[in-house]
Order: C-alpha cells, then sequence, then structure tokens
C-alpha cells in the first residue's frame, strides 16, 4: 500500500509514455528523418505550451486578466541573451537569469497591478507590456529597435522538450496542492476567499511572478532556437496569440492549454504561405467556439491522473477510507 | 449610519435580530473587516482588531457564513471545505513543487480533516460533487462546515436558515446548539426567523436604524414594547 502511494502505476506509464515521444523525436532528428521546417514548428510548439500553460495560471486559475505576458518574455529572452551572447556564459546560467529576471519583472508589476480589477488589470497589464518594449528598444546595450543577432542555438530538442514538461509539472504540481486551492478560491470568489482567511493579494502576485517567470524561461528558449530577438517581436500582438490560445483551451486547465498549443502551432504551420488567411481563421474559430463552447475546448477539466479535486485517482479511495 | 456598541462572553450564543435594513449585516462585516468603522474599536480576546484585513481576522479566530451564500461554487465540496483548512497548511511551497513525502502526508491529513468537517454536517457523500449542485439546504451547510474548518472561537452566522423550511430549521437549531458544545466556541447569529432566535440563543440584541433598541433574554426581548414597534409599527392614536 505505502509503496503503490508514491508510485501509482499510472506515474510509471505516464514517464515511460514521454520518454518514448523524446526518444522517438530525438531519433528522428538525429537520423535528418526530420527536417528543419519541422523542427521549427516542434521548437515553437514547445515554447507555445510553456507561455500558454504559464499564462493560464494567472488567467485560468487565479482569473487574473493579463495582457502583458509577451513583455514577461521579453524580459526573459534578454535576459538570456545578454547573459549568454553578450557576457558568452553558459546557457543554463542564461536560462537562471532569464527566470529571476521575468520574476522580478512580474514582481514588480504584479504588486501595483493586481490591486485592479477585471477590466482594469487587463489595460494596466497591457500597458506594462508595451512599456517593456519600449524600453528594450530604448537600450542601445542590447541593439536598440534592430534587437541583437547571432544568438547561439542552444535550443535543442532535450532542453525544449525537457523544460516544457518542467513547466507543466511545475505548474500542475502547484494547482494540485493547497496553494493551488488557495490561488482557484480567488477566482471563485475573492471576498469569501478573503474570510477564510486567505491573504488573497499575496496568491495573486504569486501565481503572476510564477506565470511571468516561465515566461520568461519561454522567451530564452525562443531566442536560442531562432538566432535573433528584437523588441517589436513581443508586441501586444503576441500577448494576444498566448490570450487565444488559453481560451481556446479552456481558462483552468492546464491540460486544455497543452492541447490548444499545439493546434494553434499546427494551424499557424499550415497557413505560413497565407498569413492574412491566418489571422482571419483565427477570428473564425475564436466566434465558432466562444458561441458553441464558451468554457473553451476543456473547460476546466483536466486528462489524465491529476484530476483537479482528486489528486492522485487511484488514491482517492484508501484515503477516503482511513 | 450605526452606532453600536455591544459586546459578546466567551462561549455565548448571542442573537442579533431586527427589522429588514437595521444594520445587522453591516455589523458582520465591521467586525469581520469587509468595511473599516469611522470610529470606535472592535476588541476580540483582549486584542484590537479594529481595521485589520479580513484574513487576518479569520486568522485570529472569527469565521463566518454569508446571507447569500457565497461558496466557491464551480469547485467541489470537499475543495471548499479544505480551502478553509489552507491558512494552517501542513507543508511549504517548496514541498508542494517538489512533491516531497511531507507534501502527501500533509495532503492525507488535510483530506481526513475536511472529510471530518463534511460528516459533521452529513455531507460526506457529496464531497465529491461540484457545489453548486448541492440543494439550498446543503449548501447552506456546507458554508457552516467551511467556516468551521477555519477553526474559529467566534462563530458568525448571517441568517443561518433563510430559505430552509421548518424541519430544516430545527435541525438547523440542533446542529448550532451541538457545534457550540462541542466546538466550545461562541456564536454569532443574526436571524430573522424568530423561532430559531428564540430557540437557541441565549442572550438577544435587538437593532433598528443602526441602534440597539433593546438587550435581554429571549422572554424580555418577546415583551419589550419598543421591539414590537419596531416589527410591527406604532400603534395608531
Amino acid at each position: 500500500m505505502e509503496k503503490k502511494r508514491f508510485v501509482p502505476r499510472s506515474f510509471l506509464i505516464e514517464v515511460l509514455v514521454l520518454a518514448g515521444i523524446f526518444t522517438l523525436v530525438q531519433y528522428l532528428i538525429v537520423s535528418g528523418l526530420l527536417n528543419e521546417y519541422y523542427q521549427i514548428n516542434l521548437s515553437a510548439m514547445c515554447i507555445n505550451i510553456i507561455l500558454a500553460v504559464s499564462l493560464n495560471l494567472i488567467n485560468g486559475f487565479t482569473g487574473q486578466l493579463s495582457l502583458g505576458h509577451a513583455g514577461f518574455m521579453a524580459v526573459g529572452a534578454y535576459a538570456a541573451v545578454v547573459v549568454t551572447t553578450i557576457y558568452s556564459q553558459s546557457f543554463i546560467l542564461g536560462l537562471l537569469a532569464a527566470c529571476l529576471a521575468a520574476g522580478l519583472a512580474g514582481l514588480i508589476i504584479g504588486v501595483p497591478t493586481l490591486r485592479l480589477k477585471g477590466d482594469y488589470l487587463a489595460i494596466a497589464t497591457l500597458g506594462f507590456g508595451e512599456i517593456i518594449r519600449v524600453i528594450l528598444q530604448n537600450i542601445d546595450f542590447i541593439g536598440g529597435p534592430a534587437g541583437i543577432l547571432g544568438i547561439p542555438r542552444y535550443s535543442t530538442w532535450p532542453w525544449l522538450f525537457g523544460l516544457t514538461i518542467f513547466t507543466i509539472v511545475i505548474i500542475a504540481n502547484l494547482i494540485n496542492s493547497s496553494y493551488g486551492r488557495a490561488i482557484i478560491s480567488v477566482r471563485e470568489d475573492e471576498v469569501a476567499s478573503e474570510l477564510m482567511g486567505i491573504n488573497t493579494t499575496n496568491y495573486k502576485v504569486l501565481a503572476f511572478v510564477i506565470g511571468a517567470l516561465f515566461a520568461g524561461l519561454a522567451g530564452a528558449l525562443y531566442a536560442h532556437y531562432f538566432y535573433i530577438i528584437k523588441p517589436s517581436t513581443f508586441n501586444f500582438l503576441k500577448s494576444f496569440d498566448i490570450l487565444v490560445i488559453v481560451v481556446l483551451g479552456g481558462l483552468g486547465s492546464t491540460t486544455g492549454a497543452v492541447i490548444a498549443a499545439i493546434f494553434v502551432t499546427m494551424l499557424t504551420a499550415a497557413l505560413q504561405t497565407f498569413p492574412a488567411i491566418r489571422m482571419v481563421l483565427y477570428a473564425v474559430i475564436l466566434v465558432v467556439v466562444m458561441v458553441y463552447r464558451p468554457q473553451g475546448l476543456m473547460g476546466n477539466k483536466e486528462w489524465g491522473r491529476r484530476t483537479f479535486g482528486r489528486i492522485w485517482g487511484e488514491k482517492n479511495e484508501p484515503l477516503a477510507n482511513k | 449610519m450605526l452606532d453600536f456598541n455591544f459586546h459578546l462572553e466567551d462561549g455565548e450564543l448571542l442573537g442579533l435580530i431586527g427589522p429588514n435594513g437595521a444594520g445587522k449585516t453591516t455589523v458582520f462585516n465591521l467586525i469581520t473587516g469587509v468595511y473599516k468603522p469611522d470610529e470606535g474599536n472592535i476588541v476580540f480576546s483582549g486584542r484590537d482588531i479594529t481595521g485589520l484585513a479580513p484574513y487576518t481576522i479569520c486568522q485570529k479566530g472569527i469565521a463566518r457564513t454569508f446571507q447569500n451564500i457565497r461558496l466557491f461554487k464551480d469547485i467541489s465540496v470537499l475543495d471548499n471545505v479544505r480551502i478553509a483548512l489552507h491558512k494552517d497548511a501542513p507543508y511549504g511551497l517548496l514541498k508542494t513543487l517538489l512533491r516531497t513525502p511531507g507534501f502527501f502526508r500533509g495532503e492525507i491529513q488535510m483530506d481526513k480533516q475536511a472529510r471530518e468537517y463534511l460528516q459533521i454536517f452529513s455531507l460526506e457523500d457529496k464531497a465529491d460533487e461540484i457545489a453548486s449542485s448541492l440543494p439550498y439546504g446543503e449548501q447552506r451547510r456546507l458554508e457552516i462546515a467551511r467556516a468551521l474548518a477555519t477553526k474559529p472561537t467566534l462563530l458568525i452566522l448571517d441568517e443561518p436558515a433563510a430559505g430552509m423550511n421548518p424541519k430544516e430549521t430545527r435541525e438547523l437549531m440542533d446542529l448550532i446548539r451541538w457545534i457550540r458544545k462541542d466546538f466550545g466556541l461562541s456564536i454569532l447569529l443574526i436571524e430573522h426567523d424568530m423561532s430559531l432566535v428564540m430557540g437557541v440563543c441565549e442572550r438577544i440584541y435587538v437593532l433598528d436604524y443602526g441602534q440597539v433598541i433593546a438587550e435581554g433574554l429571549p422572554e424580555e426581548i418577546r415583551r419589550n414594547k419598543r421591539v414590537i414597534e419596531a416589527y410591527l409599527g406604532e400603534e395608531v392614536g
């Protein structure tokens, strides 16, 4: 019984499936069967998953509408590039710098703005996202509007895959815990939550900082895959793209965020040659989803072992009988 | 708006009644920190809690329910109670993210505690249901369970019997008496249902237009002329 509790069979299956996917793709890349085009989209997919899952923590689970995610992505991207390219340090240091810088930016922006609610918060975060971009544009040290070129391609498949899984695991671990429940209670009813002894401001800031931190990580991965970054990449349209993924997937569902990120990346790739149609199709899909399934693909449901409310499906019964 | 002075003894079951708009809920909101008083003090267990944030006041041992139920609607019954247990969460954030054995032990402990509270209110079979799917009376009971799970020394119930039928009200009366004895806490009760107030409260304050117009034992209140006037209007002529 004890042994089963800490290593449930479904956990082993999950690990095996993930290891299988990783090995298969790694093999395809090494053997050259997966050409550059597919590899680029695969990387974009991983980055989009990290962005969507982290934004979902803020928008979906905490219920705070943030439109500044691209700003944090930019902070992370630039912080990492400064470390790896300008100061020629290792990629790991770059990633750490990205998380630290973006998390700090999240804290600085989160503390004053999270007093605001709903539309006001959305506008404030949108504004801050733009401020970050404009500041980056005006620092000559990091290339100003032209950005930075010649970034080494450190974001290999093992890094991308590993960090994507890492992001999902950390955020799922957070959500499926007492802290996660406190965060969700803020979304459900802030007044009641406060009266149940929960410091709602703290949890809003916590979710915001963790969300920003992973956006920074995604930014660092992005920068070290595409060789070049410039401030205009991280404008509010990028934030909007991420928001679309989260809304499509279902606010408050990590599974939904992952599925929608994969779907949107594939759609974008398929329509790369018709950029105009892409935006139209985006809009149409969004309208259709909002009309027929306003809660998004997954609503707030999750797939797999970690269903919210029953943390370990298998464990639920023995837990109740204790 | 409100000029109000009252005190509550340890372990007392105090009722607060008054016509609509008398300011009863406002008193609750002042005590629990939702509103801040313009002047005056609120002293709880010998400590001044005036102007503290609601979550701090809850952590100091005051819990409440709401007149119009405010459950966390879209999540499970069990989670509603577990959220109330969070302020004493048995594990930290690091343990949460790393899923250490301490985290699992803590989760099992919280799960067990939450189910105990549900059992008191005969909700244990509904643990996995979504809170808003419960019938009205059970939602009321869940709200009390959730408030109790914060381990208060003072429990404030804002019209707990609103919308309940007479049988449910009677059961609730028994439950309130039992809770107070078993958990050894003080209870402050706002209620419209006179039978409930007169039945369970030891002492009653009557509030009208933000003023205390009467105070005393249930029988005294029943006979008090000003109270009858406040409720039924003055006699003509």
